[in-house]
């Protein structure tokens, strides 16, 4: 109605529409009202206001200037009560914008001298939310030193927080907030030395000041061990007074007694571990941790093995932390919380070293038979870690890494097993025992995957070692290997084709047999291409190539560089500090071992390449065509030359960006490659599956959208290939430039771009193009020119299919091309009076086509012209009476027939949508154009 | 603490507050998915989870989860005790409270809670200044009406 609404209904509406929020409707009006709330005296009409302000209106609400100038008034009132909630306001909104507005007024409010306690401690806390936000917004001055005094303030609400405030601000600013240190410790040594009534209520069931006591012990983490003698006496003794404290009788029953108490005493071994400076206190904080170990608290136990893990790499300490190794086996085993195991596998970690490493892994693997789920890669992890470090033995180390693989095959993740190959070919004392040991365990009937390629690789270098004895001879060896190939997933058994090869070098008497199985249908004719490529490169490369250079090609793996475990790493990333184990980290570690694989292969070549540069890289190759040249034209001689010839071209070295790519294409594409290399990395194969040969149309709309009202841009780019377009139409006509940029230094060779009509489209369209030259070089840019003739309407596009070899490997890439029939338009300028008229004759229901979306981009009248402009349609001003929407008209020109068509679009702001009209003489011309337009805005 | 949760047996959600910026849909993800690992722990476990690189204290009262996230220096026990002194306000303020009183005055326990904490850290943990700060605040609205009554009168 008319009234004006008095305070109280203002306050009951915009509640109620708090109340629709909160069940989860939208609002979209009353933010008028919840302002005008803001400035009512009543302090529930007030309340209500803000409530609905800090849930409700976002940031770059127009209204803003208006709440902004409500709480400015609100702080300038000196009424406490108006400023709590202006305060809690803009800590509840927290925005940058806030941030902004008054990050500069909150100091001069918190360290004023007549402000009242409370607002004091809402606005430090208040700052820093603000700070946590936008610390850049929070100018450090001359009020830091003041805010610093404020820990010796009276009002003990105001000193807890004023200490949460320094305790973050210091973190950042160690030197502004030094003086806060002595400060501090006077604080909490009349705390701590206080009878349990003197802080009344901030006593907290008997403990006094828990929460600032743990503040104050918190913030002096911030700090190395104070350097003043007296400050440094006296904290250490409050930390003794502490730990005394944990051994007095309790002076309640009650659980938050407890509780509080102990929040103290935990911080305080915090604090004493942090210091990490008295080994007495050390000492006795691991004694008191020790006892909360037995404690039938669970939660004292989670902390107290928590803690200890810390504790554990003290060097004062680590020796005590170790005399409790029995009672932490024995939480693992007994506990029945997974987060209390976890924390006991966390300091069975912490506390191992060479004189434990033994025990400590026994037990971990152990448990790793019942261990959740959930932690169970993990526990693969550490094992694998001390399994390493603290190996005296070899042999022991391959024991316990198989037996990870047998006990949990599924967490083993490569890079455990890449590791424990490396190890194995790095040291020859225990090669032997490897080869013997995979063996045995391959006898059993049932085993794990990862244990199948271990066991693949390893007898396909030292399988030899182990012939000798007759249960294993290469026959058996072999048949043992086949026996599994059959369940073994296709990176698996690309690595097993290795083995095969290796095996034809080490033990010639079974070559016959292994040429029968590579011959055979299932292999030659795989219908995975990597497998198949495989197969038929070994087995011609086995039956032409003689003794000698099958000995060099291979050659046992040379040794791996040293560096650190890549497990450590992946462990490190584990644990590291917000890391949600993201898709693009797991990418990464792929490429840092697909990369460590390849580098020994420098060594390779080391002995018969004079030059090892970098770039010689992936010249397992390079020998060939050389050794080629010294044996001349035998078949087996050209043969290799083929095989190698086109991998040749690749050793060049490559741009940066493309290189990671590269290698993986290289890896995938390349078995031979591989063979000489036999990098542990074999299961690269997985790779091709992200680009399988017939590759599917490159994500097809997307890329058709962005040229819509536009003719010019780039239409497809990857590590290899730029496709860029530049085009002009008229009438019925038009003329595309397609640009290829190669994008590596190497050459593209059969490069074949073809343009292709799906069914149907090939009557509408008349497509024709240029031919161009099948090499591109590297870092060369080849032009195509492609001409079009619109004989009808159209909804489909025409296909874009490019093939190529780069670096041996076939290239496919199928891209839409961005003919759309938007692009036959003509625009057509009218005055309102014909547009009206025309508008009404298309007035039939299948001329028009309606479409209400909502608006994806900002909605910018200025952009909005310029697409529709873009679009091809002439832009009617004046037509529509609202200025506010767009009115277009224009003809599309096929061969056959022209169709008049006219457009209206309607923004609406507030709700953030469009609605779009079209009206043409032709339904089908009708819809593919709202269609094409709708995803423009 | 970056936020603060409360929710039924039955997995309701009750009262949220967060301290940190997150989107709407992140907040939804997040309360569903601490809501079900809450709700699976079993009894006489421990009341704390690592989850992703926070920690989660929680604990039951009656029907109600108070579930907490916090960074990994913050003090796990503490932040048991902050949920018990919030519980302890709400049980003064409203005398004996239940999740209904939760529920009905959800923007009383609202105000409780932003009374107490403030951006994630404890404002004030006299319990009788919190109640104090309440009561004053409250004064013209204890001689009106409560906002359940409000809410049931006719809007015209």
């Amino acid at each position: 109605g008319d009234k004006a609404l008095d305070g109280y209904s203002k306050k009951k509406y915009v509640c109620k529409l708090l109340f629709i929020f909160l069940l989860g409707h939208d609002i979209d009006f009353g933010h008028m009202e919840a302002v005008n709330l803001l400035s009512s005296n009543k302090y529930t009409e007030k309340q209500i206001g803000y409530l609905f302000i800090s849930v409700l209106v976002n940031s770059n609400s127009e209204l803003i200037r208006l709440i902004n100038n409500a709480i400015k008034n609100d702080l300038a009132s000196r009424n406490p009560t108006f400023m709590g909630l202006a305060l809690h306001c803009i800590a509840n909104v927290g925005s940058r914008e806030m941030a902004e507005a008054f990050a500069a007024d909150i100091p001069k409010i918190l360290v004023a001298g007549d402000t009242m306690d409370s607002v004091k401690q809402s606005a430090a806390l208040c700052l820093l939310r603000l700070y946590r936000t936008s610390p850049d917004l929070v100018p450090m001055g001359e009020w830091t030193s003041r805010v610093v005094h404020l820990l010796n303030d009276q009002h003990l609400g105001v000193v807890t927080a004023a200490t949460s405030l320094i305790t973050t601000l210091a973190q950042k600013n160690p030197d502004e907030f030094k003086t806060s240190v002595s400060l501090a410790v006077s604080r909490l040594s009349r705390i701590v030395t206080s009878a349990s009534t003197d802080l009344q209520d901030y006593t907290y069931y008997f403990v006094p000041a828990p929460w600032l006591s743990v503040k104050l012990l918190r913030l002096l983490q911030c700090y190395p061990p104070p350097e003043e003698p007296a400050v440094r006496g006296r904290l250490t003794e409050c930390l003794e007074t502490i730990l005394n404290k944990a051994q007095e009788p309790p002076k309640s029953k009650k659980v938050q007694h407890s509780n509080a108490k102990n929040a103290v005493l935990f911080e305080a071994i915090s604090l004493i571990i942090h210091h990490d400076s008295e080994p007495n206190l050390l000492v006795r904080a691991c004694n008191q941790l020790g006892q909360f170990l037995q404690h039938r608290e669970t939660n004292l136990r989670y902390l107290a093995l928590e803690s200890m893990c810390t504790l554990a790499s003290s060097e004062f300490s680590h020796e005590a932390v170790k005399t409790h190794i029995e009672t932490v086996i024995n939480a693992l085993k007994t506990e029945r919380d997974v987060s209390v195991r976890q924390r006991a596998v966390d300091l069975l970690y912490g506390m191992c070293d060479r004189s434990n490493a033994q025990q400590i892994v026994a037990e971990m693997l152990n448990y790793l038979e019942t261990a959740d789920y959930s932690i169970r890669e993990e526990i693969v992890l550490k094992v694998a870690i001390l399994a390493e470090k603290y190996a005296v033995d070899y042999t022991w180390y391959v024991d316990t890494i198989l037996n990870l693989i047998r006990i949990a095959g599924d967490y083993v993740s490569e890079e455990v097993w890449y590791r424990v190959i490396q190890i194995v070919i790095n040291r020859d004392d225990v090669q032997g025992y490897a080869a013997k040991t995979v063996f045995e365990a391959l006898q059993a009937p049932a085993c794990h995957e990862n244990l199948v390629k271990v066991g693949g690789y390893i007898l396909g270098e030292f399988g030899n070692l182990i012939a000798g004895d007759p249960r294993s001879s290469p026959l058996i060896q072999f048949n043992l290997l086949h026996s599994k190939f059959h369940l073994c997933s296709v990176p698996t058994r690309a690595l097993l084709l290795s083995t095969y090869i290796k095996f034809v070098n080490l033990f010639p008497e079974i070559k016959g047999t292994i040429q029968d199985v590579l011959r055979s249908d299932s292999q030659l004719k795989n219908s995975d291409v990597e497998l198949q490529q495989r197969a038929v490169e070994y087995l011609r490369l086995s039956s032409i190539a003689s003794t000698d250079i099958l000995a060099t090609v291979l050659e046992e793996m040379p040794p791996f560089p040293e560096r650190e475990s890549s497990i450590l790493a992946k462990l490190k990333r584990k644990k590291g500090p917000g890391t949600l184990p993201d898709l693009e980290d797991t990418k990464k570690e792929k490429h840092v071992d697909v990369n460590g694989g390849t580098e020994p292969v420098t060594a390779v070549n080391a002995s018969n390449v004079s030059t090892p540069s970098p770039s010689a890289d992936l010249l397992g190759l390079g020998v060939a065509p050389s050794q080629n040249s010294a044996h001349p034209p035998s078949s087996g001689g050209s043969l290799l030359v083929d095989v190698f010839s086109d991998v040749v071209p690749s050793v060049a070295p490559l741009a940066p960006s493309a290189e990671e790519n590269f290698e993986r294409h290289m890896s995938g594409h390349c078995p031979l490659l591989e063979c000489c290399c036999a990098s542990p990395d074999l299961p690269s194969t997985e790779v091709v599956t992200e680009e399988p040969p017939a590759v599917p149309v490159h994500d097809a709309d997307e890329l058709i959208d962005k040229f819509i009202c536009k003719n010019n841009g780039v239409l497809f780019e990857n590590q290899l290939l730029q496709i860029g377009l530049k085009s002009e139409f008229r009438q019925n006509l038009g003329r595309m430039y397609v640009f290829y940029g190669n994008k590596t230094s190497t050459q593209f060779l059969s490069f074949a771009p073809n343009v292709i009509c799906p069914d149907g489209l090939q009557s509408e369209l008349n497509i024709q193009a240029k031919p161009v030259d099948p090499v591109i070089e590297g870092g060369a840019q080849v032009q195509q020119v492609v001409n079009i003739e619109c004989v009808s309407e159209f909804v489909e596009a025409p296909v874009l299919n490019i093939q190529f070899r780069y670096g041996g490997a076939l290239q496919n890439i199928s891209v839409k091309l961005p003919i759309t029939l938007n692009k036959f338009f003509q625009p057509t300028e009218m005055l309102s009076q014909d547009f009206f008229q025309r508008w009404k004759q298309l007035s039939s229901p299948q001329q028009e086509v309606q479409n209400i979306f909502k608006a994806r981009h900002p909605m910018d009248p200025e952009v909005t012209k310029a697409k529709i402009i873009g679009f091809g349609v002439a832009l009617l001003e004046g037509v529509d009476p609202n200025p506010e929407n767009f009115v277009g008209a224009g003809i599309i020109h096929t061969k056959t027939i022209q169709v008049g068509c006219l457009l209206r679009l309607e923004p609406n702001t507030q709700a953030q949508m469009y609605r779009l009209t079209l009206r043409t003489s032709r339904e089908v011309v009708s819809q593919r154009l709202c269609k094409l337009l709708s995803e423009q805005f | 603490m970056r936020f603060m949760l409360l929710f039924s047996r039955q997995g309701k959600l009750r009262l949220q507050k967060w301290y940190t910026s997150i989107s709407d849909k992140e907040k939804r993800k997040i309360t569903r998915e601490l809501v079900q690992i809450v709700l699976a722990r079993k009894p006489k476990t421990s009341s704390f989870v690592d989850w992703r690189d926070l920690k989660i204290v929680y604990k039951r009262y009656a029907s109600l989860f108070f579930c907490c996230g916090i960074e990994q220096e913050d003090n796990e026990l503490l932040t048991l005790e902050v949920v018990h002194r919030y519980v302890e306000l709400l049980d003064k303020y409203f005398g004996n409270v239940c999740e209904l009183d939760i529920i009905f005055n959800f923007e009383k326990a609202y105000f409780i809670l932003d009374e107490f904490l403030m951006g994630g850290e404890i404002q004030e943990t006299s319990k009788v200044s919190v109640a104090k700060a309440i009561e004053d605040s409250h004064l013209d609205l204890l001689v009106s009406e409560t906002m359940e009554e409000y809410m049931n009168k006719p809007t015209f």
